[in-house]
């Protein structure tokens, strides 16, 4: 914690006297925080610190650059890479061979490369709405089960488990064919419908050990409602693990969304990687004939870069995790870096 | 403890049913959906009809009798698919129960196979990382288990299928055995098998057990510097039985989590796995009932998956309740808010 050290006129704001109590209990604190003051420590306690752990690990560098040119690709690449046209260059044409279509060139001389940046928005749009959906849900109801215990936690967790043993693949597949969906936030959704629940299960049994602390326990004796506690209290004490998840949850839904859309399951409203791969491998004879091979290649390339950067960018950042490591983190950066920073990685990296 | 079984069991009885009960909504309630399609192409292909026959061949077709009312509708449908009866596929003309059971015992063979290997791998790669923790043989099995892990299942399968498949023929592109082999427990038939199972297989267990190791060593560090450990040494109990007992318990006891959901998510893969692999086992034929709007046949896939998933996870259950003597107290009984 900062210690803000109270000058003359931070005492007498309104010209009075602070007042000094000799009992413990009535005295008023001496030191108010400004407004500005309580934002710049929040900030410091949630952007500057992760950021500097988050720059610390290599792991963690090389996969949020690695995302972050994917979201540059998928805002300013739109509006730099023209979209791309049917005969625009020749067909087929293999990558690597000219710069006017630096990946080649599909079975009718579309520019990979304009189909891979123009694909992108959609794609992130998807991907953000599966990954707050998921985080959102799994972290309602994991607080709320592991904070309230007894009959609700019983009830809800019965239904995660429920939720969890059905294959999320094939009712993606039967939920897909039958509600058709059309907008790329609504398939990010239902391709997540049971992915919270494992989720969810893993911030129930973060929140069982927080539950009995002292803190929240004085919330609860002052009377303050169960949502106020589990929003104030509860959830930004489990904040960093949330976070760690949000990237993995993003992983998921590439997984499974590109994986449909190969098959050809989900409807190809928009342009996206796996809809690419799907032509590739429909109509350019995929994998049987060498010269259309470029076409199903380049976005599979596109997808296992992407995947990479969330795992390493989640590997890295698990060490915010840590509360430990991140306490010395917000206390300053020559804090040292002790050994205890070896955190249990990749538990809650699934499927 | 027999309560901890107790549960589970009915547990497991209860996702089947609410996972029956899903299917049957879908295929009669959804306005446009399987119950209208199947009528529209038998009216199609049956030309003029009166609307009875219809009828009772959309009952053929789905088990479910249009005509009558809901609740019968759905009790008959709970009835039929206990007994094994999951309709007519429209695609091929024959009985799903047919088809998928002949089906199953493949799919079945190539996930238990995927599933040891990918935790026979990564639980011991994570106990060797452990214990050179830091040493460059770590490193470079970290690097690795996080590269692997980040390439899909089905982008490794497309990989292998068009080098080791088409490119150098190594390794055939389809079927489940070779045309020449007589079925029976021989071992060319046996070889044959594996040598078909053997792509599918790889594609699993190479994006699959890097994630497990990682896991793994992540446990065994944590447990090598808990204090019991070094009391244990202090005892004077010999190395193997520190390592096998004290150590190598306590770490995978919390990967068993990470093996169930692997159960889900191998069998749910198998639908697009096995369609790469033109592998004829359950997920080939959810595919093709895809394809083909063959909703009998999806719906009869998708129930006998979730079964397969939800016996698989049970087992892992009651064996985790037999090694791990905490499982079943805690959660329920705490004191609620």
């Amino acid at each position: 914690m900062v210690i803000v050290k109270p000058t003359e006129s931070d005492r007498k704001p309104d010209g009075g006297e602070v007042v000094q109590g000799t009992e413990p209990f009535e005295s008023v604190s001496s030191e108010t925080m400004s407004r500005r003051e309580r934002y710049a420590l929040t900030i410091k306690e949630w952007v500057v610190a992760p950021m500097r752990i988050v720059w610390a690990d290599w792991r963690a560098r090389v996969g949020g650059f690695i995302i972050l040119v994917y979201v540059l690709m998928g805002t300013v690449g739109v509006h730099v890479v023209d979209p791309p046209m049917v005969g625009e260059g020749p067909r087929l044409q293999q990558p690597f061979q000219s710069m006017a279509y630096p990946l080649g060139t599909d079975i009718n001389g579309n520019d990979l490369f304009a189909q891979i940046v123009h694909a992108t928005p959609p794609m992130l749009e998807m991907i953000a709405a599966g990954a707050l959906f998921t985080t959102a849900l799994a972290t309602a109801v994991g607080t709320l089960s592991g904070y309230k215990g007894g009959t609700v936690d019983r009830l809800s967790m019965t239904f995660t488990d429920i939720l969890l043993t059905i294959p999320g693949l094939p009712l993606v597949i039967v939920l897909a064919l039958v509600l058709n969906p059309r907008q790329p936030w609504v398939v990010g959704i239902i391709l997540t419908v049971n992915a919270w629940a494992g989720l969810a299960r893993s911030i129930r049994s973060q929140v069982l050990t927080l539950r009995e602390r002292e803190f929240i326990e004085a919330s609860r004796l002052m009377g303050i409602p169960t949502w106020k506690i589990l929003l104030k209290d509860v959830t930004p004490g489990i904040m960093p693990y949330i976070l760690v998840n949000f990237v993995n949850s993003a992983r998921t839904v590439i997984f499974a969304s590109v994986g449909l859309y190969f098959l050809g399951v989900l409807p190809d409203t928009f342009l996206n990687w796996g809809v690419m791969m799907n032509y590739a491998y429909e109509l350019g004879g995929g994998v049987y004939t060498s010269s259309t091979v470029h076409w199903l290649f380049v976005p599979l390339i596109t997808i296992v870069i992407l995947s990479f950067g969330l795992i390493l960018f989640s590997q890295g950042t698990d060490r915010i995790f840590n509360p430990r490591v991140r306490a010395r983190h917000v206390s300053g950066p020559d804090a040292g870096d002790g050994d205890e920073e070896r955190s249990d990685v990749t538990t809650q990296i699934r499927s | 403890m027999a309560n901890y079984y107790v549960a589970r069991t009915a547990q497991a009885i209860f996702t089947l049913f609410a996972v029956v009960t899903f299917s049957f909504g879908l295929i009669r309630l959804m306005p446009g959906g399987p119950m209208d399609y199947v009528r529209a192409q038998l009216q199609q292909e049956t030309g003029n009809v009166n609307q009875a026959q219809i009828n009772a061949m959309v009952e053929v077709y789905t088990n479910v009798q249009p005509d009558a009312p809901l609740y019968e509708q759905y009790i008959n449908y709970l009835f039929d698919i206990v007994q094994g009866d999951f309709g007519v596929s429209m695609w091929y003309g024959e009985s799903v129960s047919g088809i998928l059971a002949a089906a199953v015992p493949w799919t079945v063979f190539v996930m238990a196979i995927s599933l040891a290997l990918t935790f026979g791998i990564g639980i011991s790669l994570g106990a060797v990382m452990a214990y050179a923790e830091g040493s460059r043989f770590d490193t470079v099995s970290t690097l690795c288990s996080i590269v692997l892990n980040s390439v899909p299942y089905y982008v490794a399968a497309i990989v292998l299928v068009y080098f080791l498949g088409y490119e150098w023929g190594m390794f055939p592109i389809g079927g489940r055995i070779s045309s020449d082999v007589t079925r029976g427990l021989n071992p060319e038939f046996v070889a044959s098998a594996a040598y078909h199972a053997a792509l599918p297989i790889a594609s699993f267990v190479l994006t699959a057990f890097g994630i497990q190791a990682l896991a793994m060593r992540g446990n065994s560090i944590r447990v090598l510097g808990e204090d019991y450990l070094r009391v244990a040494r202090l005892r004077g109990l010999p190395p193997h039985k520190i390592a096998f007992r004290y150590i190598g318990r306590n770490a995978i006891l919390p990967m068993y989590t990470g093996f169930m959901i692997s159960i889900g998510f191998m069998f749910g893969g198998s639908v697009i796995l096995e369609e790469i692999f033109s592998y004829p086992g359950v997920g080939y034929y959810m595919f093709r009932g895809i394809q083909a709007r063959d909703y009998p046949l999806m719906m009869g896939a998708f129930i006998l998956i979730t079964f397969a998933v939800v016996v698989g996870i049970y087992v892992a259950d009651l064996t985790y309740g037999r090694i791990d003597p905490r499982a079943g107290s805690g959660g329920g009984d705490r004191e609620a808010y």
